[in-house]
């Protein structure tokens, strides 16, 4: 599985993370919706962790789709509301 | 991916497609040959020059008001000398402000570094995946059927094209914070110029008045220590001089 943490590049990990990631991001997004930021950020660190630790840089030479997009590390909470919360996709 | 439903990599991801949707198909952008592939690694160049520029002026207001604090900080000791607490006491307020400022403002250049460094890194490696596809195309077409090669192309285009729209957030995202940046430096250059620098405190995001009158009682505070300080400085090495009556030497200032 390749993540792209935004800004930062793609990494590949194993698909056995993918349930892990994909339940991480579930629970961020709840709390993003409950305005819980000490929560999110736990989460979302979390989620940055375990695509760090866990998976390794993608050469730059390689060209290939992400399978994940993380926003960046340093999306504010406010950012997170403005993007996740609602119906999710909101126009730019 | 089977069970990556998350929203947040959604969203993410379909921001991302709509900022390469903006832009022409990236194996047509990238087929264009050079001149594209420069025009849109300037674009980054112009990026990275935008937060350069920034972070220069930001540089600049925090010297000059380091300044201000040593101004400041001797005025306070000439008032308290000529025995005028009250002017000594605005030039320390005044001070607190100026050093509280400064901190937020050496917290920006910190940040602008960052994202200055950040889109250097991201510049490499868009370069580094635009000069694979390069080779790698001539590959593909050696070693494929013209309709294969298509399709492995394609794919190989799609990696470039998520990366260039990762870059153009990256520099959107640079953007909007020097933009913000700029706006808050030029209040403060402003209400520098009107001389109404002790209203700075109103500058903060999302203050009311009770943040406000907390922010100036901690001032306050502070305030009086430096004072309290610089009247037992003065007091231990000058000897007579403070005990010069109030108001006296109001003609003086």
């Amino acid at each position: 599985m390749i993540v792209r943490i935004s800004g930062e590049g793609q990494f590949e990990l194993p698909d056995e993370d993918a349930d892990r990631l994909n339940d991480l991001d579930n629970r961020a997004v709840a709390a993003v919706e409950e305005g819980d930021e000490r929560t999110f950020q736990e989460l979302f660190d979390e989620m940055l962790d375990l695509v760090t630790s866990d998976g390794s840089p993608l050469n730059n030479e390689e060209l290939v789709e992400s399978d994940v997009i993380l926003p960046p590390r340093d999306i504010s909470f406010a950012e997170a509301e403005g993007e996740f919360t609602g119906e999710g996709l909101i126009p730019d | 991916m089977p069970g990556l439903g998350g929203r947040m990599s959604t969203v993410i991801k379909a921001k991302i497609s709509r900022i390469l949707d903006r832009t022409e198909d990236p194996s047509e952008t990238l087929d264009y040959g050079y001149q594209k592939q420069v025009e849109l690694l300037q674009n980054v160049k112009k990026g990275i020059a935008d937060v350069v520029t920034s972070k220069k002026r930001l540089q600049m207001q925090s010297s000059k008001l380091e300044q201000q604090v040593v101004k400041l900080d001797t005025q306070a000791r000439q008032a308290l000398s000529q025995g005028r607490e009250d002017l000594a006491r605005a030039a320390l307020e005044r001070k607190t402000v100026a050093q509280t400022e400064l901190q937020s403002l050496d917290q920006q250049v910190t940040e602008l570094e960052g994202q200055q460094e950040q889109l250097t890194e991201n510049e490499k490696k868009l370069r580094a995946k635009i000069e694979a596809f390069r080779t790698k195309k001539e590959v593909i077409k050696a070693q494929y059927s013209a309709a294969e090669a298509q399709v492995k192309i394609s794919e190989a285009a799609h990696g470039v094209g998520e990366e260039m729209a990762d870059v153009g957030l990256a520099i959107q995202r640079a953007e909007d914070k020097t933009e913000q940046m700029k706006a808050r430096a030029g209040a403060v250059e402003e209400l520098e110029a009107a001389g109404t620098f002790e209203d700075i405190t109103q500058l903060g995001p999302g203050q009311d008045d009770i943040d406000r009158e907390l922010a100036q009682l901690g001032a306050g505070a502070q305030v009086d220590d430096e004072l309290a300080k610089m009247k037992a400085e003065l007091g231990s090495g000058g000897g007579e001089s403070p005990a010069l009556e109030e108001g006296k030497k109001e003609g003086s200032a």
